[in-house]
């Protein structure tokens, strides 16, 4: 039995945030690869793949962090949070891509993609953080949890 | 090949991250994500030399290092969970600025990065 006070080794720790890093570049990945962002053109698939990551982020930590009355394993934070949505979500390329957008004249696409994305995804961890917080305390009253 | 050199960066982007926000919080404190600032000003300059040198780096380097490492090194999801933490501890000012000062500086060093990689390679 895993002691759940108890922090995790640093080595597994890493070796999680590692695999689930990992897989969640290999799903950014594939997203770019089946609907590729054109040169010079608003980079909707990079939107898209950080506004789900900001979203399922809200949903996840209020499902792990909340007064639980039982603890989920120390593991699952490093791996989902850090490890899969980290690696799944990028501020390098939505950085450079502003950056190439601006640099090569496309002034107007370049602005409004940077002020759109972190706009997009702080209403997207809000908006799950909320209607995940509602479901929660729906399925308590309802004498779940 | 290709996906190999995305997994590779990737597991060693992510927990780079890992580490660097532990050792901010620990010489910083935790009330301002430094951690994750960090890393994504650093994953921004760093892809952008790889995208300046865009002739000079092979495919596979681009992807391990660009889609992979530097991917997985910056995240998006953290730095707006850590920002609605911020909010929502009625530290309005910290949300706004880590906003404002994460885009500025992630910009500003993808395109210090882009103009090295292009005087240097270019």
């Amino acid at each position: 039995m895993t002691d759940l006070r108890k922090p995790p080794d640093v080595r597994r720790v890493l070796t999680v945030v590692a695999v689930g890093g990992a897989a969640g570049a290999a799903a950014r990945y594939g997203a770019s690869l089946l609907w590729p962002d054109a040169p010079g053109t608003f980079p909707w698939t990079t939107f898209g793949v950080n506004a789900v990551g900001c979203a399922l982020m809200g949903v996840l930590m209020v499902l792990i962090t909340p007064a639980r009355t039982t603890p989920v394993h120390p593991l699952v934070r490093p791996f989902l949070a850090t490890g899969v949505l980290g690696g799944f979500t990028t501020f390098s390329t939505y950085a450079v891509d502003s950056e190439r957008l601006l640099d090569g004249g496309r002034v107007r696409t370049g602005l409004m993609y940077l002020a759109l994305t972190p706009l997009t995804a702080l209403a997207a961890v809000w908006a799950a953080t909320v209607l995940t917080r509602r479901a929660v305390a729906r399925r308590r009253e309802a004498g779940g949890r | 090949m290709n996906w190999l050199c995305v997994l590779a960066g990737a597991a060693i982007g992510a927990p780079l991250r890992y580490l660097t926000d532990r050792g901010m919080r620990a010489r910083f404190g935790a009330a301002f994500p430094w951690g994750t600032f960090a890393v994504n000003v650093a994953g921004s300059f760093v892809l952008g030399v790889v995208t300046g040198v865009a002739g000079a780096a092979s495919p596979h380097t681009q992807l391990f290092l660009g889609t992979g490492l530097c991917g997985a090194l910056t995240t998006y999801s953290t730095f707006g969970y850590e920002t609605s933490l911020l909010a929502e501890g009625r530290m309005p000012f910290a949300a706004v600025a880590n906003v404002v000062g994460s885009v500025a500086a992630g910009l500003g060093a993808a395109f210090l990065g882009v103009t090295c990689a292009e005087a240097l390679w270019g």
